[in-house]
């Protein structure tokens, strides 16, 4: 298999325009005629759909949750990323696209970021035309801060509740049309095979979540707007029903999986409290605006923080980094707060945590300020930890948080199965091996409202699909199939609970291919994730029926696709000798211990193709190429 | 700890429910309310019995897919806090607590504490957005919004559509939340031209769906976990009356 991109040639700055000019255009009366299937109605899914159906599409929407609403892409904090450059301070398209690739460690396909920076500006417009409450100065214009990995103020925020704003300005947009009869809804439905008819994707078969009905859609295409697959480490900052099973079924399908190796480990969360946790909880980055990083210089310093001099205190981001301080990218700072710990220089009560110190910035602006800036993180911190930031510092510790690794896609999104496109989070294009703080809001809402209703129609205009609906062979295989699964699930009649199952299998991934990676452990992995997943299929239990709302059974279904995707993420770990962004092997650093790249030999998207579960998949390599961004070892001090 | 609780159990829709006691064993101050559900229900799955269904998913306090009414208060007895934030160290050792559903006639039961919150996504599509298509709008400072507008429009806009108010008052009104939605765009120069037309039809689509009308108790406000005003209220009645009398359309 030859993967092509499909990037179109000619100068960088030029490449969309003359693709959108070279795209066929589907005729506006011809549009009703086709059917499209989005799964996921976060960002991507949701202004997808929204802005297909505008154009005069069918739209099927499909999501897990009780309503689009909900989906994770909600809890998105800090905001969204554009070239607008507004402060002046020197921003521009070029810069953005620049700052992105290098962010992402040289790891991303240029003419892809190129494009999300191109539209960027864009999107602003649009969610402020929804009526989206960005922040504001008191002239009227729209306000801007800075966040990691970037030295201009690009970033337009609602609060500390960015995600909630664009969710619900897409999610009122893609209501629009619900009312307006051009989208149908179903909610409460978890897609568990995709339908390949003639080489095509042609379908879904979904678990209607409260009959256990299953249910099969036919379409003309299929986009997959699912998120990604943090919650294969179990505790994560993603929700509780994120789950790769949408990706996953389609990967044994026939669609190459991306880069599973990149996942994000964002610096500032919430520290564990207990084996009782179900999750992590993240803030914003644009904490480090104001928030202060730091441990002690002494290992095993116990005092209480306020009694602590400030000479006998490591600021060691500022130390380290100058230039970008508190800000560098995330990969870095979650990188070094391992390293202090590590040191044995972590603080709270189970050492596993590094202060985020606000009293400086509190003396600065004042309480106040600091309030109307952060006030609902720490609220939300407060709630937690039972401790109150505006006396006592921020205790924070790294979480695995987003998945740059994805669905393989080219430049129009398309999947290597025609006819199955991948949006938002749940594609690998954009960020390379690190994404930058408040550019997955960006992304997500790229794809959706700018990329798809150009790319979808070509591809629509291009291809003869044959008439099929759901009662065709191929749909009822595979509604066969999930009925077995599903069968298979509830006969096992074991001893342990999905969670048991998934907790375990999330310390193997956190302890061997978490923050640092290294070949001795990774291989031991990929036999344990093995050993676990044949105890899974011998020792699961799962209560109660499938003719009811059952979410111990969903949960099932979930955990077992992250013991088979768990392993190929392992593996591209292990296959990949280098350190880059959010992969980091301890084999390959440099004397100051960041991540050393291998341009000669790892400069290519790894693209995994499936052959069985258990089997070793085969590598297909994307080369990367860089021609406008200059391949530099990344420097952050 | 160790707590009793009393849950709301219902195997469907059409099915009776009563409230079954559990005994929650060691539960740690640090859990939220939910993982302690988690806890019960790992301890009920092993025991070969169906877990309690509720929902949830951020698990942060945003997504507004966890309800609960928490001895008689929807989303328990802290204030401003959603039941995934809520923390067990709210309560004591030896505590009792009773766990029921959102009830409304508008959020039909789907099993045991979850229920379909549907009505409000219905309500949405009757007017709770801008009419503007994507690749439409105009440029970003076009339109100057003062500083304290758009705060108090992002107030209204933090609503997370949980249901907490319409649960919380006698009449099952969703009053606070059509109000939350019509003041976001009321105040915003995006929601003009729309005004008077949403508020009549987000009107008209609550009742429909079969919601109260509100009767100044203040309930909703009390149980919302962000801590939405009733002024929005206010502000959405004096919307809807000068729609009624002065429309246009």
């Amino acid at each position: 298999m030859i993967l092509d991109s499909k990037v179109p040639d000619g100068p960088i700055e030029k490449k969309w325009d003359k693709h959108k000019f070279e795209t066929k255009l589907v005729n506006p009366a011809n549009k009703r005629k086709y059917d499209v299937l989005v799964v996921g109605t976060g960002l991507a899914g949701a202004s997808a759909a929204a802005s297909l159906a505008e154009l005069g599409y069918n739209v099927k929407v499909f999501c897990i949750q009780d309503s689009p609403r909900r989906a994770h892409s909600i809890a998105a904090q800090g905001g969204i990323n554009a070239a607008k450059n507004y402060p002046n301070d020197g921003d521009s398209v070029w810069r953005l696209f620049y700052d992105t690739v290098k962010g992402g460690d040289f790891r991303a396909r240029e003419a892809n970021v190129y494009r999300l920076a191109q539209v960027s500006a864009s999107i602003i417009d649009q969610c402020v035309a929804q009526g989206v409450p960005f922040a504001r100065e008191y002239g009227g214009t729209l306000s801007n801060r800075s966040f990691g990995g970037a030295q201009v103020s690009r970033t337009f925020y609602a609060r500390g509740q960015t995600g909630q704003q664009l969710l619900l300005g897409a999610y009122s947009a893609l209501m629009r049309q619900v009312g307006q009869g051009t989208v149908s809804m179903y909610p409460r439905r978890e897609m568990l095979e995709l339908v390949v008819e003639n080489g095509a994707a042609r379908g879904i078969v979904c678990r209607n979540l409260v009959t256990g009905e299953v249910e099969s859609y036919a379409g003309h295409a299929v986009l997959l707007c699912t998120g990604g697959y943090g919650n294969v480490f179990y505790l994560s900052t993603n929700a509780a029903s994120c789950n790769v099973s949408a990706t996953w079924r389609a990967h044994k399908h026939g669609a190459l999986f991306a880069n599973p190796c990149y996942t994000q480990i964002h610096p500032t969360c919430i520290p564990v409290s207990g084996d009782h946790q179900s999750k992590l909880t993240l803030m914003s980055e644009s904490l480090r605006n104001d928030g202060r990083v730091w441990v002690p210089k002494k290992k095993g310093d116990k005092r209480s923080p306020e009694t602590i001099p400030e000479a006998e205190r490591d600021y060691y981001l500022e130390r380290k980094y100058p230039s970008f301080g508190n800000l560098v990218p995330r990969d870095v700072a979650s990188r070094n707060a391992k390293s202090m710990i590590d040191e044995g220089k972590g603080v709270g009560e189970t050492g596993l945590s590094v202060y985020l110190d606000f009293s400086e910035a509190i003396k600065r602006l004042g309480a106040e300020k600091i309030k109307e800036k952060y006030g609902n993180l720490f609220d939300m911190y407060h709630h937690i930890t039972d401790e109150d930031p505006y006396k006592v510092p921020m205790r924070i510790y790294p979480a695995v948080h987003y998945a740059m690794g994805g669905l393989w896609v080219d430049y129009n999104l398309m999947t290597t199965i025609p006819g199955l496109f991948c949006l938002g989070e749940a594609n690998f294009s954009d960020h390379g091996a690190n994404r930058l703080g408040a550019s997955a809001l960006m992304q997500g809402l790229a794809d959706g409202y700018f990329v798809i209703p150009y790319t979808l129609g070509g591809y629509l205009t291009s291809t003869k699909l044959p008439k099929t609906d759901a009662s065709s062979p191929a749909f009822k295989d595979m509604e066969k199939a999930v009925a077995e699964r599903t069968k298979k699930l509830l006969c096992v009649n074991g001893k342990r609970t999905p969670s048991d199952f998934h907790k375990e299998l999330g310390k193997i991934m956190w302890d061997k291919c978490g923050m640092a990676r290294n070949e001795n452990e990774l291989k031991e992995a990929i036999s344990k994730i093995a050993a676990l997943r044949e105890q899974f299929w011998k020792d699961v239990k799962v209560t109660a029926s499938n003719e009811e709302f059952n979410q111990t059974l969903e949960r099932a279904g979930r955990v077992a696709d992250y013991l088979e995707f768990g392993e190929l993420l392992v593996r591209d770990a292990l296959h990949r000798k280098e350190s880059c962004g959010g992969h980091f092997r301890e084999e390959y650093q440099t004397p100051d211990g960041e991540a050393k790249r291998d341009d000669a030999n790892f400069s290519y998207a790894a693209a995994w193709e499936f052959k069985g579960v258990g089997q070793e998949p085969v590598l297909h390599k994307e080369p990367l190429t860089f021609e406008n961004v200059h391949l530099a070892e990344r420097n952050y001090a | 700890m160790n707590l009793t609780l009393k849950v709301w159990r219902q195997k469907g829709p059409n099915d009776a429910g009563k409230l079954v006691e559990y005994s929650a064993q060691g539960v740690s101050p640090d859990m939220s309310f939910l993982e302690m559900l988690d806890v019960v229900n790992e301890g009920l799955i092993k025991k070969g019995e169906d877990a309690i269904a509720f929902d949830s998913d951020c698990r942060e306090g945003i997504c507004g897919m966890c309800s609960l009414v928490i001895n008689g208060q929807p989303h328990g007895p802290e204030l401003g806090t959603a039941t995934c934030q809520l923390h067990m160290r709210t309560f004591s050792d030896g505590d009792t607590i009773v766990v029921e559903p959102f009830r409304a006639r508008a959020f039909p039961p789907v099993k045991d504490l979850a229920v379909d919150r549907s009505a409000f996504d219905r309500i949405m599509q009757a007017g709770g957005y801008v009419s503007v298509n994507t690749g439409n709008a105009p440029e970003a400072n076009a339109n100057l919004i003062s500083h304290h507008v758009a705060e108090k429009a992002m107030d209204a806009a933090a609503c997370i559509g949980c249901g907490a108010c319409v649960a919380a008052c006698p009449n099952a009104s969703a009053m606070l939340f059509v109000a939350a939605k019509v003041s976001q765009y009321a105040l915003l120069p995006q929601g003009q031209p729309e005004r008077t037309r949403r508020a009549l039809k987000m009107r008209e689509a609550m009742d429909d769906e079969g919601f109260g009308n509100c009767s100044n108790e203040y309930a909703c406000e009390a149980a919302c976990p962000k801590e939405i005003k009733v002024s929005n209220i206010a502000r959405f009645n004096r919307e809807h009356l000068k729609a009624s009398v002065c429309s246009e359309e």
